[in-house]
């Protein structure tokens, strides 16, 4: 699936034009393997949610180069047409708040991905339940959003963030929300997901209780990237 | 691929229903309001069809009977039917007027038609062509058939001016092109009720004329009492109903008495167009403005609905866009929402119109054409309120779901 995970180089990111410019990100340089999680740390307005967004195909990088699985997928411009699609299929995201569909249950919301990417609806949704029996949620397969408990809702946004089997995973604080028996719960099973379908996977944070957890961090400050080990505690 | 429209629906069935329906009775409104246009048309073609004429011959340069006033002398059908075509010919007169029923619980009068017809037999023109319950008219003084409409029932009596009338049969539908129900009567009974001046006017005017030396002369005696006799007869119909031979066209037999009568003669097609272009052309319109209006208040509410319930999906909207979602899928979803109300809200504006239509006074006639067309009028309307809810959907931005 992921050839050579994330690869992102000289990557900058300017908002706005002239005296209002701001440069939000300057020098951005990551690696991330499939099968591997790293961790992006930085101060409030450092530049974490504009890479999530230029990476997630949301916003448009100023320069540099961003290299998804064996694809360029910017090289100072997009070099690919079809962006909705890049992100259906090739990034998983997952959020600090759930963001399920409401009216949708538990198992649709996973299937939907793999339907709008025009998988059968019966396929989708076996695919939907083996991930949710993954992650322990199988149970509340037929319930709607508004039935679970913040950690089942969370497990069932990651579930979705993987159903495609994209080679890249973004998680913007995932944890924020949940106690440290359930935020680390819900790190072991993104480490897990990794290792299984080799999928690279950035988690911002500021989530002192799973910092620790990360074998590698990015810290970003002014938007400039800075690698260093993490202490890469076992998180059981 | 799952309807997301389909799915939302059931999650908030309640809110559709709710609105649904709100929306359903302001449609009930808007076809009765048709219905209540096309209940006028059809009283003005029932009124033709019953009166069982070919040909309407009336005063000279008047639109009447029934849109104008028309007076003519009540001898003339006597050489109108022996001109060449016509195969009956028979004097009628229209008053619009207070009925008044006697009964022990006191007075209680109606607005109805009062209609002289001539002493003849059933199925002469201006007859009533069918009756649902007692007999025709048969005596030529006091009798009356009246509609059931006006509540009237057999054996009533019926106080038309001066004079009383014993109610010997009903009819259905028998209207005029206000909708008023109608009376019938004997024309000699009706002229009297149209024409007669009251008691005290007949004296003062018979006073006027003996004063006047012109006719009070003493070497011609019989010349006042004549006089006064002319003036205080009832000699006047408001049109002739005439009936042709089926051999002759209504042109070959209107012509001749166009020109040796003078009088002027309409063909039902014509009867029709003054009945519908002119008599009603102003309720028409008063209508048409109900209709403007209420379409125009329909497609705000939809609008504002489907607004709301989009403005409450934004953030889904924002997922759904970043986990790839086309805008196509998008538009669809708040489409087919807008177009799912708009279906509910026609069945059950339509159901309400059907129950509510007999409640009313005058004729609600819905037919199936309006239906139809109602129905493509409330989608069309769905669409177009629908469109300021797509638009701010697809403005809104993937990016917005991972935040700040
Ligand atoms: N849409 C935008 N327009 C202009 N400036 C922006 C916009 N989004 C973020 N910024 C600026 O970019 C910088 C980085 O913001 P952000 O990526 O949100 O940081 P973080 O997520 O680390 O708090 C901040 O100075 C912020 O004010
Ligand atoms: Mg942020």
């Amino acid at each position: 699936m992921a050839g050579k995970g994330i690869h992102i180089e000289g990557l900058s990111k300017r908002y706005g034009e002239g005296d209002t410019a701001v440069l939000a990100l300057k020098d951005v340089n990551m690696h991330v393997a499939p099968g591997e999680v790293v961790g992006l740390i930085g101060p409030s307005g450092s530049g974490k949610s504009t890479l999530l967004k230029c990476l997630g195909a949301v916003i448009d990088p100023t320069a540099g180069r961003m290299v998804l699985g064996d694809e360029v997928i910017f090289d100072d411009a997009w070099k690919v047409r079809d962006l909705r699609a890049l992100r259906r299929d090739k990034i998983g995201f997952v959020f600090q708040a759930p963001y399920l569909i409401p009216f949708l249950d538990v198992t649709d919301n996973v299937a939907l991905l793999p339907m709008l990417a025009g998988m059968p609806n019966n396929e989708a949704r076996t695919r939907a339940l083996e991930l949710l029996t993954a992650l322990d949620v199988q149970h509340r397969a037929k319930a709607m959003p508004s039935q679970l408990s913040g950690g089942e809702q969370q497990r069932v946004a990651i579930a979705r963030g993987l159903v495609n089997r994209p080679p890249v995973i973004l998680a913007d604080e995932p944890t924020a929300p949940l106690d440290s028996a359930r935020a680390m719960a819900v790190i072991r099973i993104l480490n897990d997901m990794a290792q299984r379908f080799q999928t690279a996977v950035i988690v911002v944070t500021h989530d002192e209780k799973i910092i620790p957890t990360f074998k590698r961090i990015y810290h970003i400050r002014d938007g400039i990237t800075h690698e260093e080990a993490g202490e890469g505690r076992s998180f059981d | 691929m799952i309807s997301l429209a389909g799915r939302d629906i059931l999650h908030a069935w309640g809110k559709f229903i709710f609105t649904g329906v709100g929306l359903g009775l302001l449609i009930g409104v808007t076809l009765t309001m048709a219905g209540v246009y096309r209940g006028m048309v059809d009283d003005g073609k029932v009124l033709l069809d019953n009166s069982g004429a070919d040909l309407w011959v009336v005063q000279k340069d008047t639109l009447g009977p029934y849109a104008e006033s028309s007076s003519m002398p009540d001898d003339l059908w006597r050489s109108i039917r022996t001109m060449p075509g016509v195969a009956e010919a028979a004097n009628v007169t229209y008053l619009t007027m207070q009925v008044a029923r006697q009964s022990n619980a006191g007075d209680q009068d109606v607005r109805a038609m009062v209609v002289g017809i001539t002493a003849g037999e059933a199925g002469a023109p201006g007859w009533p062509p069918q009756l649902v319950a007692g007999r025709q008219i048969t005596r030529g003084h006091y009798e009356a058939v009246a509609d059931i409409a006006t509540g009237f029932q057999l054996d009533d009596v019926l106080k038309i001016r001066r004079n009383h009338y014993t109610v010997v049969g009903l009819t259905r539908r028998m209207v005029s092109s206000s909708g008023d129900p109608m009376v019938f009567i004997p024309l000699k009974d009706a002229q009297e009720a149209q024409f007669l001046k009251d008691n005290d006017a007949i004296l003062m005017q018979r006073r006027r004329t003996e004063a006047n030396p012109a006719f009070n002369r003493p070497g011609v005696p019989g010349l006042l009492d004549a006089v006064i006799t002319s003036q205080t007869g009832n000699s006047s119909v408001n049109a002739v109903l005439v009936r042709i031979q089926p051999e002759f066209s209504q042109e070959e037999v209107a012509e001749p008495i166009r020109r040796w009568k003078r009088l002027t003669v309409y063909d039902r097609a014509q009867m029709e167009s003054i009945l519908v272009g002119k008599l009603i052309a102003t309720s028409a319109k008063q209508i048409g403005m109900f209709l403007v209006i209420l379409a125009l208040v329909s497609a705000a509410i939809v609008a504002f609905i489907i607004y709301t319930l989009t403005m409450d999906k934004i953030r889904e909207i924002a997922v759904l866009k970043l986990i790839g979602t086309r805008n196509r899928a998008i538009a669809g979803m708040i489409l087919q929402q807008a177009l799912v109300l708009g279906v509910i809200g026609f069945v059950v504006g339509k159901i309400s119109a059907t129950f509510a239509a007999p409640l009313f006074p005058k004729y609600v006639l819905l037919t199936p054409v309006d239906s139809v067309f109602g129905f493509f009028a409330v989608l069309a309307i769905c669409v177009l309120s629908s469109i300021v809810a797509i638009r701010m959907a697809l403005k809104v931005d993937p990016a917005e779901a991972i935040g700040g």
